[in-house]
């Protein structure tokens, strides 16, 4: 009884089974195209791309990891990681590239100045900001909050539970290095700065800030994909000189512009492979990067696709770089 | 327990003195708060470091150079990752990632599926077989199946480890109490240490891949396996033992015969804690670059798509069930006895039949491409399904987040100011706004009354010992937030536990929602609670109550279930209405249930510090969160994550001493019928009687 239901079965299986592409035609013109791209990436080889965690990065990476696969041929292996590790993985031998570099001087010390294990490829072309943020709304309405000198008058419009009686300052992810809490000091600003601890918690608290028209005091950054959707106001702090800030505890001047640049391992700097020469050309803007970024957040495209799209669209800049 | 000693001990407590001690200790310490507010209290900025945070750093400079130096060393860390590596690749190639020179992997979905119905079917019960395909086939159905496969790889791979190494420390540590002794210090330091102090180091030496991710995942995994193992031995009865012995067996043959065999249930249980507890690490490991669920779940997060990084935590959450279950159900027939011949005979045909269709459907997957790759569509009977459930999940999720967004921010907000106002805050002046040394006198003296002399040593030993990391403010201001969350997790714990223990029904309806509280990647829920409830200390402690909560209520439910059923008949009888049932009978007889509630709610909401000081809560939590990001606060993280550990190991080591004085009160001593000492349930994750579900660990990274 239950053998003949089993029979059954398997007939039934069987004839759906027959219905529908085998894996052998599948792979045989898999291995076609595998094959083909094989022979042009001898040349190029594989390059170990650290993306590290902000979707500005992830355009960054996307952009170049598809100019590299489709007109150089290499094979790229990205390898997602949290910057600390990214720059430990040049020494171990393991991440040859990274695209977005924030300042780290640190890590430039410990890696290039005294391990020698990687080296400065340049600027990507995109400026960092980083600085105090409002709202749109509370740009729009209170035009004077722009400047730090009228911080003060609106310090207890900006009190939460969490900044003892004082304004909030809000800041976010320790990845980024700040002066806040001696800025507050030496400016003689009425705020308490309160650590979020992420770039979620911040991001969801402006997002918040402006829905519900509450006031808000943060730390931000750009180019940041959330400006393709909340354009932030930035706060003028006291110009940045040279030298300005050489003393942590007695900073009173706003955070440096930062020219992002790459950083590539030594060993597949000097190896000679159209990977490293395009990674050195590799460069582009602000607004190029918010395109990408966009395509990625908002459209939800893959990387591949936001890539593919911007690279269609801009001709000229990636023929510049192959040059 | 008999009416008398209830009684004894009801006249033990009302015993004047010790209440009314405490009482004087308090005051005096508000008064020292108050009086001394903001003296003393050893505050330590963000960014300063003490001596001992320097020397962490240069160490772990140190250790980083010394790597490419010790050959002997090298070539052995070498052979472990290569090693780890063939294996979590071999388990990839076979259901997640195409191996060289196939588009597919070995085994496709259909293969996967039937093979995993199949032998949850054979070891466990059909009910399971059932419940495994429906979920393996909905992780399909939502879009997520590669993923999901490389999660699984990953996470079995490091349990098959995590099994090899911690099963014979287990054997080891229940049958050598000084080995136990050695054991147990370490296994708290690997469960509470937060995971973020040693991932970046070990991938110095593991290098990046899945070999570090296996490793990582281990140091978390290992302790629940080799503690209930030791616990299970231990709790074979002595009598049983003795017996044994006298009937001239060896050491080996008893632990053959008798230990390992009685003890196989618990040893099962700890297998599947040790499960779900690999499981839990998939967010953290794709820091490192595992591939898997997890990187899908930080990828969403750093785009704030809510949506479907809920989709992509309910996928664990499903992986996390179906393999909760499947061990559960392994574990008890394991408890079964033998069957009557023709009920074998059927069951064995049943198998081998079984064996012989999913190996069909196994050669299948390999052949056709709709049996390998999980179809986003199919055509039935010439009409075009569309096969996938994730867009809709995301969307629903969406649209449900952006309401409460908008409409009820400004109620929650006002509640998370009411409460931070008139619990938080106060309670946190208290701790960490008094002198130092009127806080610490303080917490002595109740730890003295409350658990006696030995206990007040060990407080006092771990309160100095958090001084020496040099952030005693940060750690006072983190247990404030603790109290308050073990406080939420006990109301809770008892509300919920008690229906739940009261009535099946219940039971069967709000235990998947304890199970997804417990595995959901704390990310998923804290976007939302973050629009509700801003970045703040009310935020942290809201996510450690939905972490901690379910294991509270899972055990208080046990415990109420496990109330003789002839005492509450008895009670019933006397006239006694459901609430005098509850409270003067069923939560008292409970005690024991309702102390280890506390314990491992405390323990659960000390594991989400971490990801408290990613939403706002500061103090330690972003101590180490800062440290894991910038190399020069690393010894500064490296401190406190051992000051969270030394908060875990007290709290541990008083309340069970708190514990065991009052029990020891009702009974008169504190031994088992053995004569050795009760076992210590220290920080592992016991389960009493039935399976508490998943642990997951602390800490959660969003993307910077």
């Amino acid at each position: 009884m239950t053998r003949t239901w089993m029979g059954a079965l398997v007939v039934a299986l069987g004839l759906t089974g027959c219905a529908g592409a085998t894996i052998d035609n599948a792979s045989s013109s898999g291995t076609g195209a595998a094959g083909s791209s094989g022979a042009r990436s001898a040349a190029c080889g594989t390059v170990n791309l650290a993306v590290n965690p902000w979707v500005g990065y992830e355009a960054d990476a996307a952009v170049y990891a598809y100019v590299a696969k489709t007109k150089l041929g290499c094979t790229v292996v990205k390898k997602n990681l949290k910057e600390e590790v990214s720059w430990q993985g040049f020494s171990t031998g393991e991440v040859d590239l990274i695209l977005e570099n924030w300042g780290h001087t640190d890590l430039v010390k410990k890696y290039i100045t005294d391990q020698k294990v990687a080296v400065d490829l340049g600027q990507t072309g995109n400026k960092g900001v980083i600085g105090w943020y409002v709202p749109p709304w509370l740009a729009k309405e209170h035009p004077d909050l722009l400047d730090w000198k009228n911080l003060n008058t609106y310090a207890d419009k900006f009190t939460t539970s969490e900044s003892g009686g004082k304004g909030q300052l809000l800041d976010g992810d320790p990845s980024y290095v700040t002066n806040d809490a001696a800025l507050v000091k030496n400016l003689n600003l009425k705020f308490k700065v309160v650590y979020a601890g992420s770039e979620a918690a911040l991001i969801q608290a402006f997002r918040q800030a402006e829905t519900q028209k509450t006031w808000l005091l943060g730390y931000f950054y750009e180019p940041q994909w959330l400006f393709n959707e909340l354009t932030l106001a930035h706060v003028k702090l006291p110009a940045y000189t040279e030298g300005c800030d050489a003393d942590a505890v007695k900073v009173a001047c706003d955070y440096p512009p930062y020219d992002l640049n790459k950083i590539g391992s030594a060993r597949f700097t000097n190896s000679g492979t159209p990977a490293a020469a395009l990674a050195k050309k590799f460069e582009w803007t602000n607004d190029d990067q918010n395109a990408v970024s966009r395509s990625i957040t908002v459209d939800k495209l893959s990387d591949d696709a936001a890539a593919k799209k911007w690279v269609d669209a801009n001709p000229d800049k990636v023929k510049a770089w192959l040059s | 327990m008999t009416t008398a000693t209830l009684v004894d001990r009801e006249r033990a407590l009302r015993r004047p003195g010790r209440p009314l001690l405490a009482a004087a200790v308090l005051a005096g310490w508000v008064i020292l708060a108050v009086v001394l507010a903001g003296r003393d209290t050893l505050a330590l900025g963000p960014s300063d470091l003490t001596w001992l945070h320097l020397r962490l750093n240069d160490l772990n400079d140190a250790v980083g150079t010394a790597r490419g130096h010790d050959a002997l060393a090298i070539r052995l860390i070498d052979g472990v990752r290569v090693g780890v590596d063939a294996l979590v690749h071999g388990l990839q190639t076979l259901i997640a990632e195409p191996p060289a020179g196939r588009p597919v992997p070995i085994i496709g979905w259909l293969g996967v599926v039937a093979l995993a119905t199949y032998l949850t079917g054979a070891l466990g019960n059909l009910k399971v077989a059932g419940l495994t395909a429906c979920g393996l086939t909905f992780l399909g159905l939502q879009g997520l199946w590669t993923e999901s496969m490389d999660t699984l790889a990953l996470t079995l791979s490091a349990v098959v480890l995590s099994l090899a190494v911690g099963l014979p420390i287990g054997v080891a540590a229940g049958v050598n109490d000084r080995f136990q002794r050695l054991v147990t210090p370490l296994l708290d330091i690997a469960q509470t240490m937060p995971t973020f102090v040693y991932l970046a180091p070990l991938t110095l030496f593991f290098l990046i891949g899945p070999a570090s991710a296996a490793i990582v995942t281990m140091v978390y995994a290992t302790p629940p396996v080799i503690r209930l193992t030791a616990h299970g031995i231990r709790a074979v009865p002595a009598v049983t033992v003795e017996a044994a012995t006298s009937l001239g067996t060896t050491g080996r043959q008893r632990l053959r015969t008798v230990l390992l065999p009685m003890a196989r249930g618990t040893v099962v249980l700890g297998v599947n804690q040790t499960i779900m507890a690999a499981l839990s690490m998939a967010t953290i490991t794709a820091l490192i670059d595992a591939p898997g669920l997890g990187r899908a779940v930080l990828f969403s997060l750093e785009r704030q798509d809510v949506g479907s990084s809920c989709n992509q935590g309910l996928a664990i959450v499903v992986l996390a069930v179906v393999l909760d279950r499947a061990t559960t159900a392994a574990a008890a027939r394991g408890r079964g006895g033998r069957r009557p011949h023709r009920a074998a005979r059927i069951r064995l045909t049943a198998l081998l039949g079984g064996a012989f269709v999913t190996l069909w459907l196994v050669q299948l997957s390999r052949t056709y491409l709709w049996a390998a790759r999980f179809p986003a569509r199919s055509t039935v009977g010439g009409v075009d399904v569309h096969l996938g459930v994730g867009d809709d999940i995301a969307r629903a999720t969406d649209a449900a987040t952006r309401w409460m967004s908008l409409h009820a921010a400004r109620a929650t907000g006002e509640l998370k100011d009411g409460v931070t106002a008139f619990l938080v805050d106060p309670l946190q002046s208290l701790l960490a706004g008094s002198p130092w040394w009127a806080t610490g006198a303080a917490l002595v003296a109740l730890a003295a009354l409350a658990a006696g002399a030995h206990a007040a040593v060990t407080a006092a030993v771990g309160l100095g010992l958090v001084i020496g990391t040099g952030l005693w403010a940060d750690a006072m201001t983190t247990l404030a937030s603790t109290v308050v969350a073990t406080i939420a997790v006990m109301v809770l714990g008892l509300a919920f536990g008690v229906w739940m223990g009261r009535s099946d029904r219940v039971d069967r309806v709000v235990r998947p929602l304890l199970d997804a509280g417990q595995t959901m990647p704390a990310f998923v829920y804290l976007v939302p609670f973050l629009a509700l409830f801003a970045a703040s200390r009310f935020t942290a402690i809201i996510a450690a109550v939905v972490f901690a909560a379910p294991v509270a209520v899972k055990i208080v439910a046990d415990g109420i279930r496990n109330v003789p059923s002839q005492t509450v008949e008895a009670a019933r009888a006397c006239g006694s209405g459901t609430w005098q049932l509850i409270v003067k009978v069923q939560l008292p007889m409970a005690r024991p249930a309702l102390t280890l509630a506390l314990n491992q709610g405390l323990i659960y909401v000390l594991s989400m510090v971490v990801v408290g000081g990613l939403v706002g809560a500061g103090a330690l939590g972003y101590d180490v969160v800062a440290g894991f990001s910038q190399g020069f606060l690393y010894g500064k993280g490296l401190a406190a994550g051992a000051a969270i550990v030394l908060l875990g190991v007290l709290l541990d080591r008083v309340s069970q001493a708190a514990a065991r004085s009052r029990t020891s009160i009702a009974s008169g001593r504190d031994r088992g019928p053995s004569g050795r000492t009760r076992p210590s349930f220290a920080l592992g994750r016991y389960r009493p009687q039935r399976p508490l579900g998943p642990v997951r660990p602390d800490q959660e990274e969003v993307p910077t």
